[in-house]
């Protein structure tokens, strides 16, 4: 994943200022950031659901403008909206975005991912009578349905209940097993740092710390932040 | 006032950078401008003189009949020029993404909206001591003002989204659909009609000479008007641009 | 999956999640009578135009019942930003606007039939015997209002006022549809035969064809952000 010299506006208001990030095959990376900073809006640049402004923005090798499908086959997006149809069943929601993605063996697969967020049994039941956890549930089999390569979570946790928290992260943990690159974003700083690779700040549009996790200190990494978030003013237009 | 007093004081602080684009286009007052200003103005003064004054009064119609140059250059600019304009620019801003085109396309739909309603305003009052009646379900008439609703339908979609691309790129959409639809609408309206035939003869068939002549003087001096109308607005939609593009780079810092 | 499979696809989970719910269904059906009741107290029985006010009153009322439908084509999709998700999936944009533009060519003409017969009813119009005209008839005029509407259905969809802004895109340009489809089920109901008003139909068929190839072209742009 590569983005060079990112620009997003939004009419004049530039939402992400020249951002430059790149990200392993394989690596999870979170990136903290209060609201505004323009966390949201790059992963949506990055999953192609809006297009950049200026810049080069690859992911899986792909451009995410010239090569959007190919990008777009590649991913999965998890976000605090489930993207889920209310009036179908959760099997129906799923044999949808697999006949969309093109999933071969749909049933088959179908089932072992309701098998794997524990809804087994409850698969015919319309997604309007889900609790909100088991919904986000269900929208991380819909995310997982065509096997991608790279991950996108967008605040997953929000919303959520402890035990659906719980169950989010045992999901998470299989899923960070050194093929997927995961990217994750959250202004929770506990949950943020949990599982990932590496550590991102981006305040108001730009990345401004970037480390791995073995060189952060987890202690004190609440004040590097507020020091960061706390520069954030003073960026010169 | 006082967000005058702030923006005064913005722009002494301000950096170079902000008002780089200053003397640039959208900028100051330029000759060309009032040019076309004046000729605009000195051509519908001629075409008024020629189209009240000096055309012979029409035999049957009486001084009723003047009405109809005017009637006519409003007509040919709504269907013609500006549609046309709303049309292309938005085509060209689809191409293009450049938000210049969608000012310049705005601007030629509020003109349009001007002359559309200056026809459905002039036809009537010459329709009513003439053929009896002020409205007739014509092909004409119809289609310009189903034109009318078009070009108010444009410009209320337009109040709806904030400034900005999306607004530009919704906007060029039912643009060009609506300027897609219109022949198609004068052709249907025109099949309707003539399976139960109106009174109306054709318009414009026996003008005399001279009538002639202050008839394509209307039509030369509305389009010049048009131009020039045109061209203000767009500077001012590009002066209003800049605006809030500087209020914005000020707020930031 | 081809491409027309995947535009189904979507159109499927359309009808699926509306034969649940039935919201729209149900509230396009009874405006659709309430239109057909109402304008038969504008119309004195009687008057000497009876028979070419007819076919009328059924286009104007299947026109404001299908824009109910029109109206909730997107902003269903805003539930749960399922139209975030549709358009994460790696298809092309026209699969996704076919696959509505059949969703709505659905309801509005099964709507289209239940009035057809409630109005044959009110009206004493013997609607069987000119049935195949009809279809026809009713089929090429829901293509075209499905096509344009389905597109501002998308334009309008972020909007606020959205309801009534789609209503005032859409009637203006839906003009000749109105037009021609009235025309011809005029010709059918007085039983000249459906080619009487051949080229009211041609007209149907190029007002179709233009509007589904430019909504499919400029749909891309609609979604974009």
């Amino acid at each position: 994943m590569r983005v060079r010299r990112l620009w997003k506006y939004y009419g004049h208001f530039p939402a992400l200022r020249g951002l430059d990030l790149e990200l392993e095959r394989g690596r999870f990376l979170t990136v903290f950031g209060p609201n505004g900073a323009g966390k949201t809006t790059l992963i949506k640049v990055l999953s192609t659901q809006i297009k950049p402004s200026e810049g080069l923005v690859e992911v899986g090798g792909h451009d995410v403008i010239g090569a959007a499908d190919r990008v777009r086959s590649q991913i999965g997006v998890i976000s605090h909206n489930t993207y889920l149809y209310p009036s179908l069943t959760a099997f129906e929601n799923l044999k949808f975005y697999g006949r969309m993605y093109g999933v071969g063996d749909l049933e088959e697969r179908s089932r072992e991912l309701l098998e794997r967020v524990g809804l087994r049994g409850r698969e015919d039941d319309r997604v309007s009578e889900y609790s909100r956890g088991m919904q986000q549930r269900l929208s991380i089999a819909r995310a997982l349905l065509h096997e991608p390569e790279i991950m996108f979570l967008d605040e997953p946790y929000t919303g959520l209940d402890q035990h659906a928290s719980r169950m989010l992260r045992g999901v998470l943990a299989t899923l960070h097993d050194g093929r997927r690159t995961i990217f994750m974003v959250t202004h929770n700083l506990e949950e943020g740092l949990e599982m990932c690779d590496e550590v991102a700040i981006q305040v108001a549009g730009r990345i401004c710390y970037r480390e791995p996790i073995d060189r952060v200190d987890r202690e004190h990494f609440g004040d590097t932040y507020f020091e960061c978030v706390g520069g954030g003013h003073k960026w010169d237009s | 006032m006082a967000e005058e007093q702030t923006l005064k004081r913005a722009f002494a602080e301000a950096p170079p950078a902000v008002l780089e684009r200053r003397g640039g286009r959208g900028g100051d007052r330029s000759l060309w401008v009032d040019v076309l200003g004046a000729s605009s103005v000195l051509a519908i003064l001629f075409a008024l003189y020629l189209a009240l004054i000096w055309a012979p009064t029409e035999a049957v119609m009486g001084d009723i009949q003047r009405l109809f140059y005017f009637h006519v250059a409003a007509a040919w600019l709504a269907l013609g020029p500006s549609f046309g304009v709303v049309a292309a620019c938005s085509a060209l801003y689809l191409w293009k993404k450049d938000l210049r085109f969608d000012r310049i396309a705005s601007a030629s739909a509020e003109l349009g909206v001007m002359f559309t309603t200056i026809t459905l305003v002039t036809g009537p009052i010459w329709a009513r001591p003439i053929w009896g009646a002020y409205w007739t379900w014509d092909p004409r008439l119809t289609t310009t003002l189903v034109l009318w609703f078009i070009f108010v339908a444009y410009l209320m979609l337009r109040s709806a989204v904030d400034a900005g691309h999306k607004r530009a790129r919704l906007s060029a959409v039912f643009g060009i659909v609506g300027w897609i639809d219109v022949p198609i609408v004068f052709m249907s309206i025109r099949w309707w009609r003539t399976i139960h035939p109106t009174v109306i003869a054709s318009e414009g068939g026996g003008l005399a000479p001279d009538m002639r002549l202050a008839l394509f003087v209307a039509i030369g001096a509305f389009t010049l008007l048009y131009a020039y109308l045109l061209v203000v607005r767009v500077r001012q939609e590009d002066l209003a641009t800049r605006l809030d593009r500087v209020r914005h780079q000020l707020y930031l810092r | 999956m081809g491409f027309l499979g995947q535009a189904w696809t979507i159109a499927w989970k359309d009808i699926l999640g509306e034969l649940r719910t039935r919201e729209m269904v149900f509230s396009m059906l009874l405006f659709g009578f309430l239109v057909i009741l109402i304008f038969n107290f504008g119309i004195e029985p009687g008057l000497r135009d009876e028979a070419l006010v007819k076919p009328g009153v059924l286009w104007a009322a299947f026109v404001f019942a299908g824009i109910l439908g029109l109206n909730r084509s997107f902003s269903s999709e805003k539930e749960n930003d399922c139209l975030q998700g549709l358009l994460l999936c790696p298809v092309d944009r026209a699969v996704i606007y076919l696959g509505k533009f059949l969703g709505n060519f659905v309801f509005v003409l099964a709507m289209s039939l239940a009035v057809l017969l409630f109005f044959s009813v009110l009206y004493n119009v013997d609607v069987i015997a000119v049935l195949p005209g009809l279809l026809v008839i009713l089929g090429l005029a829901t293509v075209g209002f499905s096509a344009v509407g389905t597109l501002f259905s998308a334009v309008s969809v972020g909007i606020k006022t959205r309801d009534v802004l789609l209503a005032i895109l859409l009637f203006p340009v839906l003009v000749p549809v109105i037009l021609a489809a009235a025309k011809s089920s005029a010709f059918v109901m007085n039983g000249e035969g459906l080619f009487a008003g051949g080229s009211w139909l041609a007209m149907l068929v190029v007002y179709d064809v233009v509007f589904l190839a430019v909504s499919v072209m400029v749909f891309d742009y609609v979604l974009e952000e």
